[in-house]
């Protein structure tokens, strides 16, 4: 009676990382009003520089009234203003403020430039127009468990991973590009690009650019698309720096490819450094001029407010405030990272390391009671339900190997910080003194069962 | 209402200010004040005959989100819908492009003007099935578009009966709701189901909007209503690709709550949309053009057949381009809302000034006035160029080319 795609769970929600969630909302942790409730860390938010933001708009009353400069009212022009093609000053403002997220390195043209509801919206419009019902992208683990849904679901395309490992802190090599390539051509799916996200979600690092470079050449050696997913792009705190994939395909030995630029596709949002999620401002970049005429035609589907547009065409202009907010901003999640880091470390925990994002990447394989699936869930469950904190396992995110969890830092105050770190703490020595009481395998349990049946005689006496 | 309440447009609430809350809230399910007052408008404008729940709302961005949204949720690629003609363009892009959805019309003609028949539906259901096409429901726009008319009670008596028997769905496109402004007055389909005792049931959807009748095409407020548990799950998850900006939810929150505001806007909109369409009718009878009779929406559905040189589609489009490039009007073939038959237009009155109008009617009496100027002359043309009529022509040549140079 209803179509196969609101009847089955291809939305990809199902995943452990929306449970968490859900889990979350039931018992959500409160400084106050609930201290022993979970508390959020699975939810990459930036809440880190709000009053940056706050502090402009109180300076700006007449913005945020849908007023203009000379104190007349805009109200009606905008709210009659449904133009797909996008507020123009708004969008210049857009690619002024992703050219200096770039370090100026790279320039781009407003035209090129399509809105989107949210990077959600331009994910998916992207594929729209890229592929058809059956062809696959290849897509890095570990990778953004929102991904299935974005990318698949309604489009019907098929993702392929391609596999990346702790062997080499998860960097996609070429062999693992190729052999994920072949084994799409062995399941009879026309492959039609990478979809790769840099900064990383979940890791957290930045791309080289020599990575960035062989993955242009490898979508120019298989006529396929490249996606570059730079939502993270405004978050990157430390060295090194950050380099756009336009930036590396500048680069004169692949700009004598002239048709290079027109298989590479950026996807940005505001969501992520402005910390703005709730008003679903995204975009497409792309010098394809079929890809932005189908792709802003597509966004019918999700245009952005009117009365957001408006908002941050003002918020954006004001360079003073955008230079104050980038760097302020990103000493912010510096720091606040270090503090999550240098606290798991007193855990005996260690992080990838990383440069950007708003979340690192654990590994918490010493934790896990077998190196399986099943374990990492079982501890997963344990840090939810007991500890009392909504971190993510790395099977949500499809990575090939058990006991990484994202654990995010952005989306709550310092304090909170100090109390999920307090819990962490906890858990691990409560864990090792359990371990060292019960064994971790199954000789230790026999010879332990076998000790207490020996002394539980002389227990039982000290009992009494 | 704005100047009255800055606050809502400030992102403040009691003097505090809740632009962060605001700017981190994502959450699918919606702002839940906004819901609730969406629910409220909607109720209002049906006389709160009918009640809804906000739980079986879903918000997208505008009803082209809705609409697509649906169609993804109720078929599958290759499945087929049934839209009674003459129907908004847009549709053909909205349901039918990224969803794989076919559209199989049912055939309306100005012999009743315009209204579905039960053969209509029955013969488009037919075709479909000719064609190997699964038939997964029946979207109607109610009031209709391009139409301007609101469906009568034994038409949505006869589609919940058709899509009962056919076990398929119905999508009852309700955005210009709000824009009925003469009687008879609005029957929406949850009405119409209550009174069949049917109020629960489960295969009929609502689409609606803020665009049209509250005039914030910009702000892109859509919603499907549903009784669906599962549609509405599904819907609400796709609504990630098309969320409403929480800005904005909040802005109308606080302007829909408003109770004053609500029954003051809907009382004075029609009104004016009531005067506005007058204006228009009246305006184009003194050109010798009627309208379909309306009592909603912010268009008329003009007949231009007399003004064709031939009824056929060419002729409509050659009386287009001279209306567009000459007259200087844009107005809506019929063609493009699939209308089978050639010579009607959509004209609409309510997106101009009273002085852009009024200089609308003088251009299009103009061009009237030339045109049957110009069909007097041809005719007699005509006339003069048959073989008797060549060779009085070519006697009375003389003489007519004298009278013109006087």
């Amino acid at each position: 009676m209803l179509s196969s795609k609101a009847s089955s769970n291809c939305h990809g929600q199902d995943s452990l990382y929306f449970l968490g969630w859900q889990v979350y909302e039931k018992n959500p942790f409160h400084e106050v009003e609930n201290p022993t409730g979970i508390i959020q860390m699975g939810l990459a938010e930036n809440q880190l520089s709000f009053d940056l933001v706050e502090s402009w708009l109180r300076k700006n009353p007449d913005v945020m009234g849908l007023k203009n400069k000379d104190g007349e009212s805009v109200f009606r022009d905008l709210a009659l203003f449904q133009d797909y093609h996008g507020m123009p000053a708004f969008k210049n403002e857009l690619v002024e403020y992703m050219a200096k997220i770039r370090g100026n390195k790279v320039k781009f043209d407003p035209n090129n430039l399509v809105l989107a509801a949210g990077a959600t919206s331009a994910n998916e419009t992207l594929i729209f127009c890229l592929a058809d019902p059956g062809d696959a992208i290849l897509l890095p683990t570990p990778s953004y468990a929102g991904f299935d849904r974005d990318l698949k679901w309604r489009t019907g395309v098929e993702i392929v991973p391609i596999h990346c490992s702790s062997s080499n802190g998860f960097r996609i090599s070429m062999f693992a590009l190729e052999e994920a390539y072949e084994r799409a051509q062995k399941l009879n799916l026309k492959v039609k690009g990478v979809l790769i996200t840099n900064p990383s979600n979940p890791l957290g690092t930045t791309m080289t650019k020599d990575e960035l470079q062989s993955l242009i050449t490898f979508a120019i050696d298989k006529d396929i698309h490249l996606i570059s997913d730079e939502v993270f792009s405004g978050t990157v705190f430390d060295s090194p720096c950050f380099i756009s994939i336009m930036e590396a395909a500048m680069d004169s030995n692949l700009k004598r490819n002239t048709d290079v630029l027109s298989r590479i596709h950026i996807v940005y949002s505001l969501s992520k450094d402005l910390g703005l999620p709730g008003f679903r401002v995204g975009m497409i970049y792309s010098n394809n001029q079929t890809v932005v005429s189908a792709a802003t035609k597509m966004s019918s589907f999700g245009l952005v407010s009117s009365q957001t547009q408006y908002l941050l065409s003002y918020m954006l202009a004001n360079k003073k405030f955008t230079s104050n907010y980038m760097k302020r901003n990103q000493k912010r999640l510096k720091k606040r990272k270090e503090m999550l880091v240098s606290g798991l470390k007193k855990s005996g925990i260690n992080c990838l390391k990383s440069n950007a994002g708003l979340f690192c990447w654990v590994d918490m394989r010493h934790l896990l009671c077998s190196n399986t699936f099943e374990a990492e869930t079982d501890l997963w469950k344990k840090i939810l339900c007991e500890v009392g904190l909504n971190i993510s396992p790395g099977s949500s995110f499809h990575c090939s190997q058990p006991g990484w969890f994202r654990v995010c830092f952005a989306n709550m105050n310092q304090s909170t910080l100090q109390v999920a770190l307090r819990r962490i703490k906890d858990f691990v020595e409560r864990s090792s003194f359990n371990y060292q009481q019960n064994g971790g395998s199954l000789s230790r349990k026999l010879i332990s069962n076998w000790v207490r049946k020996l002394s539980s005689a002389d227990r039982e006496e000290q009992e009494r | 209402w704005l100047a009255k309440n800055p606050e809502a447009v400030g992102c403040k609430r009691d003097g505090q200010s809740i632009f962060r809350e605001l700017a981190l809230f994502q959450d699918y399910h919606g702002l839940p004040a906004f819901k609730k007052a969406l629910v409220d408008f909607m109720a209002e404008i049906r006389g709160n005959k009918v009640s809804f729940e906000p739980n079986n709302i879903v918000l997208t961005a505008g009803a082209t989100s809705a609409n697509e949204t649906l169609m993804f949720c109720l078929a599958e690629h290759g499945d087929a819908f049934l839209l009674p003609t003459p129907y908004y363009p847009g549709f053909d892009r909205d349901l039918k492009w990224r969803t794989g959805v076919q559209i199989v019309p049912i055939h309306c003609t100005s012999s009743n003007c315009f209204r579905i028949t039960a053969s209509a539906i029955e013969e488009a259901y037919q075709q479909a099935q000719k064609k190997n096409l699964t038939v997964k429901g029946i979207l109607i726009t109610n009031p209709s578009n391009p139409l301007g008319t609101t469906m009568t009670r034994p038409e949505l008596n006869l589609l919940i009966n058709f899509i009962t028997d056919k076990q398929i769905h119905l999508i009852s496109d309700e955005i210009y709701s709000g824009t009925v402004f003469n009687s008879p007055s609005f029957i929406s389909i949850m009405e119409a189901l209550k009174d069949m005792n049917m109020e629960k049931n489960n295969r009929v959807h609502i689409v609606y909007s803020l665009s049209k009748d509250l005039g914030l095409p910009g702000f892109r407020v859509g919603a499907i209503y549903s009784n669906d548990p599962t549609v509405v799950s599904a819907a609400v998850k796709m609504s990630s690709f098309g969320l409403v900006s929480s800005q904005t939810q909040y802005l109308l929150s606080v302007m829909l709550s408003d109770k004053k505001f609500r029954n003051h806007y809907i009382v004075k909109n029609q009104n004016r949309l009531l005067k506005r369409q007058r204006k228009l009718v009246s305006g184009l009878e003194k050109s010798g053009i009627r309208c379909l009779e309306s009592n909603a929406g912010l268009f008329c559905w003009v007949d231009m057949r007399h003004l064709l040189s031939s009824d056929t589609f060419e002729a409509e489009m050659e009386l287009w381009e001279r209306i567009i490039y000459d007259v200087k009007l844009n107005i809506s073939p019929g063609s493009s809302c699939h209308c089978n038959e050639p010579g009607w237009f959509r004209v609409c009155f309510a997106n101009m000034s009273e002085d852009a109008l009024e200089l609308a009617m003088q251009r299009l009496k103009s061009f009237v006035g030339s045109i049957k100027k110009h069909n007097h002359q041809e005719s007699e043309k005509l006339r003069k160029e048959s073989h008797i009529g060549k060779w009085i022509f070519r006697l009375s040549f003389q003489s007519f080319n004298e009278q013109d140079q006087r």
